[in-house]
């Protein structure tokens, strides 16, 4: 065993630490672990700042858990004082109002590094082999993380809330024989009141902890076959790496400070911009709102439900839109990772981001006339990118090269 | 027979929204605006007393209480007599019976019904909204509140205005069951002011501004330090990574 070889742990059981840190570790394998996954774990030294964002979305998913408990602490998960409880927070409890907007923002950007880390992800290649499972696991996240947001939303029970958990959980009947018997478990009632607050709550929770339990295979996945990067080329010796810390830690702190200044400018002066005015009024089962749109995050997916015309086939979309993101892996044929190599398939990718944009906007548009046609074009590059393109332009494009790494970042010096 | 009427009306009056009638409102000036901006407080509290003599009479604010008050400048003293000019329930007694008090300072606002059907009742089927947040709970919030309280002119010729209903340019829909509620010298401003509609709106506007988010003032001010201190923070950081990654090549 070499002293830096940092898989070294796992061949001996024998600390190489004494005193108190050897007690613990001998007991404990916690200090070799750490040292060998966060300290000396090597990653290539070609990543670039979309590599921060993993770890960005990870601190996100750890204030929203903070800011959570402490929600926690004062709402009341109940149809007649969820709404008062949070404006009591807003308005008596000490720094309510801060832990309130930096909980409801933190979604939102953890939501905006999430969706640049999947694009990273597509870009480059890192879904492929080895690390199919790292992905898969991301995108399990990725649903749970739409799930909690939206149960979330729920909860402070104005007219949005209330209006949007109608819509989304009806989505619920759509599916044969066995849906009506779903909705009702759901809901806890035939509406959507009393009882559906109280299990959204629980839920809530739930899922959010569901999402930390995933953060952990997602990285112990990621560590068994380390970080892609730009080339999406494999380093071939050590020096083509550099350890995690201090390199990658103090680069992805950069990136996380840089994000939570623009965080900071949304929270403190534009607090309420990313939500909307209908759920500062209470919820009204007597008044439906004019138009009843989702939160910014899920208005992609809300434009592919809306583009198929039966409302079954609308859901299978939607969520078949993330599944079919999942047999990326396999059906892209091409033997290259990275975007930078693949002139055709970079342009599928580049497409694929403005198209998920542009479905976005259609999203927040009323379901008519033109919004629904490019919304059905969308949907259609959706699935064709997945199903026809990945497929067909790994087989017929002729890639460059790849460069190593060093070679890489030589090419970029000049 | 009037619930189907109302109903017919709303889905009419939600059409012609839908079908682009784009309604612009104008952009006004607030002070609470900006990076340090703050509410107004003499413009405040003028608009406090304009909820008290004009809105009060059909509008709740059931999420402010007397005690809130002292945000906008008012003394302790001040707020106890303010309160005590109205009467809230309370009760049971220990003769379990309900009875009427003056209200103290940890009261929120006296509502001006005891209920969301007597307000109905007592308003042509139309539910004056509590307005703690309006602001926050309409798009254009301020702008949009201190247009749709000067919005209030002659409908256009060929607009039929039912009865019980008025014509106000802002309003989606252009029909409002709330009458103008402001009129010229309508109230009488303490500090002197002249009650002119253009002062009046502002004024409540500036009010309910404060009643929707109080939190804003020390949200700006902790924010511009945060700010700050993380530019500090990155800049101190940057400096170490390129420490750090100087001799990696």
């Amino acid at each position: 065993m070499s002293s830096n070889d940092p898989q070294g742990y796992k061949k001996t059981l024998n600390s190489p630490y004494t005193g108190f840190k050897g007690w613990i570790d001998s007991r404990l394998p916690l200090v070799r672990m750490m040292e060998a996954e966060y300290l000396k774990f090597p990653v290539p030294k070609s990543l670039n700042y979309f590599w921060s964002f993993g770890g960005i979305a990870m601190f996100c998913l750890i204030g929203l858990i903070l800011t959570g408990i402490f929600l926690g602490f004062h709402y009341k998960p109940s149809a007649d004082e969820a709404f008062d409880s949070v404006e009591r927070i807003m308005r008596d409890v000490n720094f309510g109002w801060l832990i309130r907007y930096l909980h409801a923002n933190l979604v939102s950007f953890f939501f905006i590094a999430t969706f640049i880390h999947i694009f990273r992800a597509l870009y480059f290649g890192s879904y492929k082999a080895p690390r199919e499972l790292v992905f898969l696991f991301g995108l399990t996240m990725f649903v749970l993380m739409m799930g909690t947001a939206f149960l979330g939303y729920t909860l402070p029970w104005g007219q949005m809330s209330y209006w949007g958990a109608t819509v989304i959980t009806n989505l619920f009947s759509a599916i044969p024989f066995v849906g009506d018997a779903i909705l009702k478990l759901l809901l806890g009632d035939f509406n959507v009141g009393d009882s559906t607050i109280n299990r959204f709550y629980v839920l809530h929770w739930l899922l959010a902890f569901a999402i930390v339990g995933l953060v952990v295979f997602h990285v112990i996945t990621l560590h068994m076959t380390g970080s892609n990067n730009p080339t999406g080329s494999e380093p071939q010796s050590w020096d083509e790496t550099v350890s995690f810390h201090p390199y990658v830690t103090i680069k992805d702190l950069n990136a996380t400070i840089f994000f939570f200044i623009i965080l900071a400018f949304v929270l403190f002066y534009y607090p309420n911009i990313l939500g909307h005015s209908d759920n500062y009024i209470r919820a009204n089962p007597m008044v439906t709102p004019a138009h009843i749109v989702p939160e910014w995050y899920f208005l992609p997916f809300y434009a592919i439900l809306r583009a198929i015309p039966d409302k079954l086939g609308g859901v299978l979309a939607m969520f078949g839109s993330i599944a079919a993101l999942g047999l990326l892996p396999w059906l892209d044929t091409s033997k290259v990772r990275s975007c930078l190599f693949r002139p055709v398939w970079r342009i599928c990718v580049l497409l694929f981001a403005i198209n998920f944009l542009v479905l976005m906007y259609m999203g927040g548009k009323p379901a008519e006339g033109i919004y629904v046609l490019i919304s059905r074009i969308g949907t259609a590059y959706w699935f064709l990118f997945i199903f026809v393109l990945a497929p067909l332009v790994g087989f017929l494009e002729t890639p460059r090269q790849p460069l190593s790494i060093t070679n890489y970042l030589q090419s970029k010096k000049a | 027979m009037r619930s189907l009427f109302i109903l017919v009306l709303s889905l009419l009056s939600l059409n012609t929204f839908a079908a682009g009638s784009k309604i612009d409102i104008p952009k006004y000036d607030w002070s609470w605006k900006g990076f340090f901006g703050t509410y107004d407080r003499a413009s405040a509290q003028r608009g406090l007393k304009v909820y008290r003599e004009v809105c009060a009479g059909c509008h709740s604010m059931d999420l402010i209480a007397y005690r809130n008050l002292e945000d906008l400048g008012f003394s302790e003293a001040h707020i106890k007599a303010i309160a005590a000019e109205y009467l809230i329930p309370d009760g049971p007694n220990d003769e379990g019976e309900m009875y009427e008090r003056e209200a103290i300072p940890s009261d929120r606002f006296a509502n001006p019904y005891p209920n969301v059907q007597a307000a109905r009742a007592a308003n042509n089927g139309a539910y004056p909204p509590d307005l703690s947040l309006i602001v926050k709970a309409r798009p254009k919030g301020a702008d949009y509140l201190k247009a749709l309280l000067l919005g209030y002119v002659e409908a256009p010729a060929g607009k039929e205005v039912p009865e019980g209903q008025y014509y106000n340019k802002f309003m989606a829909g252009n029909l409002i069951a709330m009458p103008s509620p402001l009129s010229e010298g309508i109230v009488d401003y303490d500090d002197g002011t002249e009650a002119s509609m253009d002062q009046m709106a502002t004024d409540v506007t500036t009010f309910l501004a404060w009643a929707a988010e109080p939190s804003l003032e020390d949200r700006k001010r902790i924010g511009l330090k945060v700010i700050l201190f993380l530019i500090v923070l990155l800049v101190l950081a940057y400096i170490s990574k390129q420490q750090i990654w100087r001799d990696i090549k």
